[in-house]
């Protein structure tokens, strides 16, 4: 079999469209090479989606933590401290837990003139389910990030925009917010290349990989089980990561010149990959 | 298959069939499965007592090597600190161990088995001669176990080595230059400036990053489970699953509690971590040339 008839039959596999049967002896390079980088697809799925939509509770749950108003400001650090004081392995299984132990049959909701029924059989399925966790992870990671760097907004900004009679939602939107974002963003970019590689952690927790729908790391430890041999698939993955981990930087340090781009050349900051931020 | 009820631990459980509410509960909880799954928090804790120190002795190591002039070390200590920074840690804790283990055995069918023809590796199978299997088909039980524990520890020192190897690099060249120039004024070797002025100096800087990989380290203990130990959250997912009447003690599925006190667990000894590294951190700022230094000298004045 030609590596592009491999290619034509598994690149899609992971998201269960092509050859629906794994290989199951005499595996070739390509086969391997296809199949996990078929896998990628929800690495890259789980990691984009949990950060875009991170950042907007992040930034709420930043402001809240910021708020004198002790029953704003306890809720946010308790799910911050939840969320980053826990391993994220422990939290796949215990939502898995509580997903399953949802009726399967949905939830009657009666709301007064209608009722209807929420169907929460999809929770149990790692798209949604594991998504779910990972988004309030990071946004818990991200909030501690904005939160600190809300706290370092200089005062002479802050002045400047008071001068200028800007308040409330504009002083936010036009000083406040820009930049926390360019303050906090070498540290979010850390925290999004983690998050990418947290997401390999999915189909090792409670979530099934149903019907042999895995991610990289899950086809690369079937390869690995069948062929007793580690030296080829991990090192595939390890390849697809650093891959993965250099657009991710390439598109923050795009960002970054954006947040950035008032400044002096010399006064910009640059973007290092502290390896200090995994859960 | 019924558990049989000598592994009871108090007389009235042994029969639980007549039990209810809360002797029930008490008897549920001391049942012999149950001090397994407590003697497995001593195994995680065992974990974090021998892999943070070997972890830190691998990063001293790869920092000095990175630091080194001699250019290969300089080459295998700068590679060894990027590993991390690109690859999701979770494939070296799976890769390190099998790699080790089979790294292991090759080198004993090397020197145990030479006349050995035949190749070690044979389509999808990894074969060496019986004698050089580790731990032996013969050993006992808890061999095998300890022998995976020490693969798992081995790993974990490895990754979290690459990691404390970063801080520590970074913290040598934190320590202002002009204090090594002093000693080399005084007439040091590089060797001693190195043992006798940059290495006690170096903590201070390092400690918000070695904080921050113990926490770290806490949260990758979970992992133990995938290394094929049997830790807590093995006996959490054994003991929680739903039980039939033939078990001793039926239950539902209450894997969701089980989990809940894990994660209650693991916040308790992230609280009491981060209270223990704060006074780390005022003891060793003590007499230092930094902020926090300064003011600790003038509070006490």
């Amino acid at each position: 079999m030609s590596c592009l008839q491999t290619i034509q039959d598994y690149a899609l596999r992971s998201v269960g469209i092509g050859e629906r049967l794994l290989p199951r002896s005499d595996f070739t390079l390509c086969e391997q090479v296809t199949l996990i980088g078929s896998g990628m697809i929800w690495n890259v799925y789980f990691g984009f989606v949990a950060l875009a939509a991170g950042f907007f509770l992040a930034t709420a749950v930043a402001l809240a933590r910021l708020s004198p108003v002790w029953a704003v400001r306890k809720p946010a650090e308790w799910f911050i401290f939840i969320f980053r004081g826990s391993p994220l392995f422990i939290q796949f299984f215990l939502a898995y837990e509580a997903f399953v132990l949802l009726p399967k049959t949905g939830i009657e909701l009666n709301l007064i003139f209608i009722e209807i029924t929420a169907d929460t059989r999809w929770l149990t399925r790692a798209w949604a389910g594991a998504l779910i966790v990972l988004f309030l992870n990071t946004a818990a990671y991200s909030a501690e990030i904005f939160y600190g760097a809300l706290c370092s907004v200089p005062k002479g900004d802050l002045e400047a925009a008071d001068a200028y009679g800007l308040s409330g939602w504009a002083r936010f939107r036009r000083v406040v917010w820009p930049t926390m974002l360019r303050l906090a963003w070498p540290a979010y970019t850390n925290e999004a290349i983690f998050l990418f590689h947290a997401t390999t952690l999915v189909y090792f927790s409670g979530f099934p990989a149903w019907q042999q729908k895995g991610d990289a790391l899950y086809y690369a430890s079937y390869f690995a089980d069948k062929t007793f041999n580690p030296f080829i698939p991990y090192p595939i993955v390890a390849g697809y990561f650093i891959l993965l981990t250099l657009v991710v930087i390439g598109l923050f340090e795009l960002m970054n010149r954006r947040l950035n781009r008032h400044l002096a050349p010399a006064a910009r900051p640059r973007l290092r990959i502290r390896p200090q931020v995994i859960r | 298959m019924s558990v049989p009820a000598a592994s009871a631990m108090f007389a009235s459980c042994a029969d639980p069939g007549t039990l209810d509410g809360l002797s029930w509960l008490a008897c549920y909880l001391t049942s012999g499965k149950h001090m397994a799954f407590y003697a497995a928090f001593g195994t995680v804790l065992l974990l974090l007592a021998i892999t943070a120190p070997v972890a830190l002795l691998f990063g001293f190591g790869g920092a000095m090597a990175a630091r080194s002039r001699f250019w290969p070390l300089q080459w295998l200590g700068r590679a060894y600190t990027a590993m991390v920074r690109g690859v999701p840690d979770i494939v070296f804790f799976l890769f390190v161990p099998i790699a080790l283990d089979q790294g292991i055995e090759w080198l004993r069918h090397q020197v145990k088995c030479p006349d050995w023809t035949e190749p070690v590796r044979r389509g999808s199978d990894f074969v060496v001669c019986a004698e050089a299997k580790l731990p032996l088909s013969t050993s006992a039980q808890w061999v095998h176990e300890s022998y995976g524990f020490a693969l798992a520890v081995l790993a974990f020192a490895v990754v979290f080595g690459a990691f404390a190897a970063n801080v520590l690099y970074g913290a040598m060249r934190a320590v202002p230059r002009a204090q090594i120039e002093t000693a080399e004024a005084y007439g040091m070797t590089p060797r001693q400036s190195f043992w006798r002025i940059l290495v006690p100096q170096m903590w201070v800087y390092a400690l918000p990053g070695l904080s921050n990989l113990w926490m770290i380290l806490i949260k990758a203990t979970p992992l133990l489970f995938l290394l094929g130990v049997e830790d807590i959250v093995y006996w959490a997912r054994e003991l929680g699953g739903s039980k039939t009447q033939i078990y001793d003690y039926p239950h539902p599925d209450w894997r969701l509690y089980y989990f809940l006190g894990l994660l209650v667990f693991y916040l308790a000894l992230t609280r009491v971590s981060e209270a223990v590294l704060g006074r780390v951190t005022v003891r060793l700022s003590r007499g230092q040339a930094t902020l926090a230094g300064e003011s600790q000298r003038k509070a006490t004045q």
